[in-house]
């Protein structure tokens, strides 16, 4: 109770603090004199960042040009998409199917473009599905969603999906720990230390992306929150941070808040594997879906079971706690691979972990002070800790880091983004955010040589930023020159959903590989017709197969007619092979959206023949001078 | 009369050698371009004549051309509906026989032969390549989608033109250029040979 109401004045506070600090006035004072320069995009140039931030709620991935914020794409991933039928046509619905069934949404946290030697590679973008746990694959040459694989054995998979140096392996880590295999009991039972959570370790396959699951290890009841993976030296180890070590099972705003320290996990994953080949893993039980969108095919879904399962005490020098301030939400390692950065997001400090103290701390048995869950040692705090950047603002949340040196630091609370020094630990510069900062980026401020130059704050709040449109805001970003000795805020934009965390990566990476058609010599789709004189309608029983194309600026077959009663697959090939010429298709009453045909790509949308009549259909895509007569019927007798 | 029956120099000689390669490298290299652009075309679109083939300036130019061309009714652009490109080749082949023949046997008539027997090619070719492009430009559909009373979309035979919203350009490619230089060639040794017998017999 003492706590709450203390609670509830410290925000008060706050709160009054940055009405003082951020008037209309104040913002715009802190403005670069030439900052309208530096993020005019002229018509006809381009960005030179790609930014990619994860949707939040509305499950996808957006796609926005660094200087000029400018919106480029809203790739889906785990939603139904009206605006191209992903999750509703023949090919893509099942790319959103689960062990559970049929789950088009998702809650999309943390963007994380691959790495080679831990560097940016260009090649894919994971996010994680937080509500019915899965991870997806973003191929980055067309911005298409190619895979999406169920996490078993967890609830909310937040802390993922963080990779390792070289991509090896994607890490995924429950928010919500549950009865590992599920099964009903008590709610209080979490408090007993009968719930558990997972990290699995899902491997990519560095030719082709693909992801499988290789191990989970299963770990004690506490909301594992988020992660970061090493560099050389620290390359075979992640670090995740934690909350509710108190597992507490309600009312957690303040039954997970009691501990001054939290842990962040060091987990030595390469020591997992390696228990895990000796036979130290066991079969376990998992019911999980993996499904894969092969190129201009129908989606492959696999119903998998089973998993390898690790217990730490199984496998002794494979984890260690390491106490940090209160509650850690971001865990996050500098360029070298060196230091762990906690920022307790409920206190007043940010840990910094050495990886060289740590690798001496556990020789040393003294150190440990505990066993958390009965089985994870848990170290002194001094023994790993190597500073600390002191009162740099209120709810310290996340850190990026950019090619100079330096450290970033979100701070929620305070609302702002404090720069500070790697290795003294002094703040030396604060940088107002408005309002209520979550999640930073650097462009490859997660990379082992960050690129620097531009810092976005992903702001939680939006109030008075722009333009109202009533009660549901848009969601504001803004973006720093952080190139000079002082970082300067140069933008406000506009984001999509709501994105947690996001990641840049320079245009110059992606640009020139970039997908234009789909090959049409190349389409081996078993409905494609990739010529307008094969061009059909089949029927087989009740069922009827439309094999259409379409080119500027008609379909062919012309006429279709149907039965009463039928089911009818509209299989379109886009005949052209020309960028930027999709065609749409659409059909008057249907029960699924419209679909966008790629040039050189063939989409199945199915229709059934409900009642007789004579229905049209039409090209939704403004293709070309005779678009608007791009429109046929069909006639159901 | 004396002059022509008299055999090449050895400069010459390796000149009419030159020829040989450069004529052999029209086989290899396409001889004229034709590239459009219109606004929402800002990469443009191109399509390379050879001897014997008419290809796009990337792998689907063609086949994008034809498409525009269908709405204003134009005849599709295929090298199968061109039957001189089934015979150039050996036209080419003929010439460059010439070429091999005069370098054994280096006699100056034969490259006046030469001279006469490009421009004669030269011209009928062009000619040949206007005719094309009349037809193309004129004998179009009457019932394409797009009729613009009294325009006819005959690209130019040389330099620019706008066809519509289209700024259609025609320039010789490497091949032609490989052509005019064999014939400069030629001239040049009919020009050295003549200040060489002038020298010697003043």
């Amino acid at each position: 109770m003492k706590l709450k109401k203390y609670t509830g004045v410290f925000l008060l506070l706050v709160s009054a603090s940055v009405i003082n600090h951020c008037g209309g006035a104040a913002g715009k004072a802190v403005l670069a004199s030439d900052a309208a320069k530096k993020v005019y995009v002229a018509p006809g140039e381009k960005d030179e960042i790609y930014f990619f931030t994860s949707g939040g709620f509305n499950g996808n991935v957006g796609v926005q040009g660094i200087p000029s914020g400018r919106f480029l794409k809203n790739i889906p991933v785990f939603s139904q998409h009206t605006e191209n039928g992903y999750g509703f046509d023949e090919e893509t619905k099942d790319m959103l199917l689960t062990s559970k069934g049929y789950i088009p949404w998702d809650d999309t946290h943390h963007a994380e473009l691959s790495h080679t030697k831990g560097n940016q590679d260009g090649r894919w973008l994971f996010i994680n599905g937080n509500n019915t746990p899965r991870i997806a694959r973003i191929d980055l040459d067309s911005m298409e969603t190619k895979e999406i694989i169920e996490i078993p054995n967890t609830a909310g998979n937040h802390g993922s999906p963080f990779l390792t140096e070289n991509t090896e392996y994607l890490m995924a880590a429950t928010r919500f720990s549950i009865p590992i295999p599920q099964k009903d009991m008590a709610i209080e039972d979490l408090s007993k230390g009968k719930f558990n959570g997972t990290i699995t370790m899902v491997k990519v396959d560095p030719k082709d992306g693909k992801m499988s699951i290789d191990l989970q290890v299963l770990v004690p009841g506490f909301s594992y929150d988020l992660a970061r993976c090493g560099n050389d030296k620290s390359h075979d180890w992640c670090f995740f941070s934690m909350y509710n070590t108190e597992q507490a099972h309600k009312m957690l705003e303040i039954g997970a808040s009691k501990n001054d320290k939290d842990f962040i996990m060091a987990f030595n994953w390469a020591k997992a594997k390696k228990c895990s080949d000796e036979g130290k893993s066991i079969n376990f039980s998992g019911v999980y879906q993996h499904n894969i969108l092969p190129e201009n095919m129908p989606a492959i879904s696999k119903r998998l079971s089973g998993v390898k399962l690790l217990k730490p005490k199984d496998c002794p020098g494979m984890m260690y706690m390491m106490p940090t301030a209160k509650s850690p939400h971001g865990v996050d390692v500098d360029p070298s691979g060196e230091f762990i950065i906690g920022s307790g997001k409920l206190a007043s400090i940010i840990t910094v972990h050495s990886f060289a103290k740590l690798l001496k701390a556990i020789e040393d048995k003294n150190n440990i002070t505990g066993m958390a869950g009965g089985e994870i040692p848990i170290l002194k705090y001094e023994s790993t800790m190597t500073g600390e950047v002191q009162k740099p603002c209120l709810g310290p949340l996340h850190t990026e880091f950019d090619n100079k040196g330096f450290g970033y630091t979100s701070c929620f609370v305070s609302s702002e983004v404090v720069k500070w020094k790697l290795g003294t630990w002094e703040v030396v510069q604060k940088l107002p955010a408005y309002y209520s900062i979550g999640h930073l980026s650097v462009v490859g401020g997660d990379t082992k040589n960050p690129y620097g130059k531009y810092l976005v704050a992903m702001n939680k709040i939006t109030k008075d930023r722009y333009l109202s449109t009533g009660m549901e805001l848009v969601q504001s970003a803004q973006l720093y020159d952080i190139s000079g000795s002082k970082a300067e805020l140069l933008l406000d934009f506009p984001t999509v959903g709501e994105p947690h965390y996001a990641q840049m990566i320079p245009a110059s990476m992606l640009e020139k590989k970039m997908k234009k058609i789909y090959r049409l010599e190349e389409n081996n789709h078993p409905y494609a017709t990739k010529n307008e004189k094969d061009a059909r309608v089949v029927r087989n029983g009740s069922t009827v197969h439309v094999y259409m194309t379409s080119i500027r600026s008609h379909f062919k077959p012309d006429t279709i007619e149907v039965k009463k009663g039928d089911s009818v697959f509209f299989h379109i090939t886009n005949l052209e092979q020309d960028w930027d010429i999709p065609h749409g298709f659409a059909i008057f009453a249907a029960n699924a959206p419209n679909i966008l045909v790629m040039p050189g790509q063939t989409k199945t949308v199915r229709y059934n023949a409900k009642e007789s009549g004579i229905f049209p259909f039409y090209c939704t895509d403004f293709c070309s001078a005779l678009h608007q007569e791009m429109q046929q019927y069909i006639r159901i007798q | 009369m004396e002059f022509l029956k008299g055999n090449l120099s050895k400069i010459s000689r390796y000149l009419v050698l030159v020829s040989v390669i450069l004529l052999t490298l029209v086989f290899f290299i396409p001889i004229w371009n034709i590239s459009l652009t219109a606004p929402q075309y800002p990469e443009g679109l191109s399509m390379n004549i050879w001897i014997y083939n008419i290809t796009g300036g990337t792998e689907y130019d063609v086949k994008n051309i034809n498409l525009l061309n269908h709405y204003i009714g134009m005849k599709e652009i295929s090298k199968d509906s061109i039957p001189e490109l089934k015979f150039m080749p050996y036209v080419l082949a003929y010439t460059i026989l010439g070429a091999l023949i005069t370098f054994l046997f280096p006699k100056r008539i034969m490259v006046i032969l030469g001279i006469v027997n490009l421009f004669l090619v030269g011209i009928v070719g062009l000619g040949d390549f206007w005719k094309w492009e009349y037809d193309y430009g004129h004998n179009l559909n009457p019932e394409a989608p797009i009729i613009v009373p009294g325009m006819a979309y005959q690209p130019p035979l040389l330099f620019c033109k706008d066809l519509l919203n289209i700024n259609a350009c025609s320039v010789p490619h490497a091949g032609g250029y490989s052509l005019f230089a064999v014939i400069a060639i030629l001239v040049f040794i009919i020009w050295y040979e003549r200040r060489l017998e002038l020298k010697n017999n003043p």
